[in-house]
C-alpha cells in the first residue's frame, strides 16, 4: 500500500515486516530516525523483538554479533562516526560469516565536523567483507532491506544497505510498503546452521594460524563472488513478490546509443535522470546507478558500459592522495579490456554540498574539457580554498 | 511540478509543515516530495524545509532553488539578505506577522500576505505553533488542495480535542485570507 512516508520510518517498518528478534544500536547523533521508530514499534506492543538501546556503537555491533550467532535474525543501523566506531566488529561479523542486516544512512566522516550526507563512512569499511548494496531511493531502500535479510542469510555473510543520510533518510515520499504476507514469502524464519548451542558446542573466532588464515580470507572472498547470483536471484524473487521491477547488480536507463555514461551510486541518480530531460540539448547520456558496489560486478559493467567512448563516475566520497575510489576500481575493471571508455572521475556533494540539476552540462564541460582525467572534483569553489592552498 | 520553501526557526515545526503539506498533497492524489535543509539543529537557528507536489513522479533531490512560494513563519526572517532568493517571476510570501502584508511587500518587491498565525494558534490551540494556520491560509490563497486534504494530514497525528481544534484553527486562519488570490500567480509560477 503506498504511503507517503519519511524514509526512516519506511525503513523502520520495513524492518519490523522482516521480523527481526533482536535491534541493537545506539540511540543518539548520528543516528537516524530509523531506530527511534523501531523502539516505538516495540514499546507499542506492534513488533515483538529484543531491543538493547547500547552506550556506543562499538556494543550495537557486539550484540547483534552475538545475536546473530545465537541464531536470532538481527538488525542495527548507523552512519558516520558510528560505522567507523564500529569498524573493529564489522570486519569480525564480516569473518565470522555472521549473516546480519546494517543500514548505513550515508553521511560525511569528521573532520572537519560534518554531520551531512555523502558516502565516506560506508567506503572507509569498503574492505570490511560485507556486501555493500547503494539505494537511489526510498523505495528502493524499502525493496532492498527486505532483500538483504534473504541474501545475508542465504550467503552467511552480512549485507549493508546504504542509504543517504537526509537526501533520503529525511525526505518524505510517496513508498509503497509491502504487506507482512509478501514479506514473510520472501523470509522463511531465519535457521543458522552454525548457531551457538549449548547442546551442540562449537567455537567461533578461535585463532587461525597462517596454515588456514589465507584460505579463511580467500574462502571469504570467494563467497563474496558468489553472492553475485545470489543478490540477482533475491531480486527476481522480490520482483516476483511485490510486482516492482528491482535492479539487481546495477541499472542502466537513458537512451541505447548514447556514447556517454554516468556511473553513480545512491539518491543522486534521479537528480540525473530528471537533468535528462530538463537539459535535452545535451549529448546523449546514458545513466549507470551501481547498487552493488561489493561484491563488484565487473561482468555487469563491462557489459552495461558497450558501445561507450567516455564514462564518467561520479562519487560522493574521496581518498585524500588518490582521489576517487569507485573511479578507481572502475579503470580497474576496464583494465586490458579492448575498446574500453575513457574513464572520467569526479567527486561531488561532500559533506552535504547540495548537488543541483545543472551538475549535468557542468560534467558534460567538464567531459569536453579533458577534466577529470583521473580525476577533479566537480562542484570545488576554488575561491573557497585555504588562503595557502 | 510545483515547488515551494518554508522558513522558520528550530522548534517551530517547520519539517513538520513541510511534511503535512506533502502528507495533504498525497492524500489528494499527487505525488509528493518533502525534505529539510538542516543547519545546526538548535531551537531557533533559522531552518529551511522543501516541499514538492507534482502530477508524476518527482525524481530530482535538489534543493529547491526556484520555488513558487515562500511559507515564512517568522516575521523577522524577512530580514534574511537571501530570503526571497530564487522567487519565481510572480510568486508571492505568506509570512506569519501581525504587520501589514501590503507593507512588508512593497519593502520585499513582491506579493505578501500576512497572517498573525502565532496569536490565531495561542487563541486557538493554546500553543504558539504557526505552521498549521500558515497552511491553511496557503492553501485558501492558492487553491492547490482543499482544506479537507490538510485535516485529514493532520487527522493521522492528531485525535480528539486537538485535532478538533486544529480544525477550528484552519477554518479561522483560511477565512482571513482572500480565497484564490494566487489562483492566478500559480499559473505563473508554474510556467
Amino acid at each position: 500500500m503506498q504511503h507517503a512516508l519519511e524514509g526512516s520510518q519506511a525503513l523502520a517498518r520495513t524492518v519490523a515486516l522482516c521480523r527481526p528478534q533482536v535491534i541493537a544500536a545506539y540511540p543518539i547523533t548520528p543516528q537516524t530516525h530509523i531506530v527511534e521508530n523501531l523502539s516505538k514499534l516495540v514499546a507499542d506492543g506492534v513488533l515483538d523483538c529484543e531491543l538493547v538501546s547500547v552506550e556506543s556503537e562499538f556494543s550495537a555491533a557486539s550484540v547483534v554479533l552475538g545475536a546473530v550467532a545465537a541464531g536470532s535474525r538481527s538488525y542495527t543501523a548507523s552512519s558516520s562516526q558510528g560505522i567507523l566506531l564500529m569498524a573493529e566488529v564489522l570486519f569480525n561479523i564480516a569473518g565470522l560469516r555472521i549473516p546480519l542486516v546494517l543500514t548505513c544512512a550515508n553521511r560525511a566522516v569528521s573532520g572537519p565536523l560534518s554531520i551531512w550526507n555523502d558516502q565516506q563512512d560506508s567506503m572507509a569499511v569498503r574492505d570490511a567483507g560485507w556486501i555493500q548494496l547503494y539505494c537511489a531511493n526510498n523505495q528502493e531502500a524499502v525493496d532492498t532491506t527486505i532483500q538483504a535479510f534473504r541474501i545475508a542469510e542465504q550467503c552467511e555473510l552480512p549485507v549493508m544497505v546504504c542509504v543517504d543520510g537526509f537526501t533520503l533518510t529525511h525526505t518524505l515520499e510517496v513508498i509503497d510498503l509491502p504487506e507482512q504476507e509478501q514479506v514473510d514469502n520472501m523470509l522463511p524464519p531465519f535457521d543458522f546452521e552454525r548457531r551457538l548451542d549449548p547442546q551442540n558446542p562449537i567455537s567461533i573466532g578461535t585463532l587461525v594460524s597462517p596454515d588456514f588464515f589465507t584460505e579463511a580470507r580467500y574462502s571469504h572472498h570467494t563467497a563474496l563472488m558468489e553472492a553475485l547470483d545470489v543478490i540477482e536471484q533475491a531480486a527476481q524473487s522480490w520482483q516476483a513478490i511485490s510486482g516492482r521491477t528491482q535492479y539487481p547488480l546495477l541499472r542502466s536507463s537513458g537512451p541505447e546509443d548514447a556514447r556517454i555514461a554516468i556511473l553513480t551510486l545512491g539518491s543522486v541518480s534521479g537528480t540525473l535522470e530528471a537533468a535528462l530531460e530538463e537539459y535535452p540539448d545535451e549529448p546523449a547520456t546514458r545513466l549507470i546507478a551501481l547498487r552493488s558496489f561489493r561484491p563488484f560486478p565487473i561482468e555487469a559493467l563491462q557489459q552495461a558500459c558497450q558501445g561507450l567512448t567516455d564514462l564518467i563516475v561520479l562519487e560522493r566520497a574521496l581518498s585524500p592522495g588518490s582521489g576517487g575510489i569507485v573511479g578507481s576500481e572502475v579503470r580497474a575493471a576496464f583494465s586490458g579490456v579492448v575498446d574500453a571508455p575513457r574513464i572520467h572521475n569526479f567527486s561531488v556533494g561532500l559533506g552535504g554540498r547540495d548537488i543541483p540539476l545543472d551538475i549535468f552540462p557542468r560534467l558534460h564541460a567538464a567531459l569536453r574539457n579533458g577534466d577529470g582525467l583521473p580525476f577533479a572534483v566537480i562542484d570545488l569553489e576554488p575561491d573557497r580554498l585555504p588562503v595557502s592552498a | 511540478m510545483i515547488e515551494i520553501r518554508i522558513h522558520g526557526r528550530g522548534g517551530q515545526g517547520n519539517v513538520v509543515a513541510a511534511y503535512l503539506l506533502a502528507t495533504a498533497a498525497f492524500g489528494a492524489g499527487r505525488h509528493v516530495q518533502a525534505f529539510p535543509n538542516f543547519g545546526a539543529e538548535r531551537r531557533g537557528a533559522p531552518v529551511t524545509a522543501f516541499v514538492r507536489i507534482a502530477d508524476r513522479p518527482i525524481r530530482r533531490r535538489c534543493q529547491v532553488l526556484h520555488p513558487a512560494w515562500l511559507i515564512v513563519q517568522d516575521d523577522k526572517l524577512l530580514h534574511l539578505p537571501d530570503i526571497t532568493t530564487g522567487l519565481l517571476q510572480g510568486g508571492a510570501i505568506l509570512v506569519n506577522s501581525t504587520r501589514d502584508g501590503a507593507g512588508l511587500g512593497a519593502q520585499l518587491g513582491c506579493t505578501v500576505v500576512a497572517l498573525p498565525a502565532t496569536r490565531l494558534a495561542l487563541d486557538i490551540l493554546g500553543r504558539p505553533v504557526p505552521n498549521t494556520a500558515l497552511l491553511s491560509a496557503f492553501l485558501a490563497l492558492t487553491g492547490l488542495l482543499p482544506q479537507s486534504a490538510l485535516i485529514q494530514a493532520l487527522s493521522e497525528r492528531f485525535h480528539g480535542d486537538v485535532l478538533e481544534r486544529n480544525r477550528r484553527l484552519i477554518i479561522e486562519a483560511a477565512a482571513r485570507v482572500e480565497a484564490g488570490a494566487w489562483q492566478e500567480t500559480s499559473h505563473a509560477a508554474r510556467a
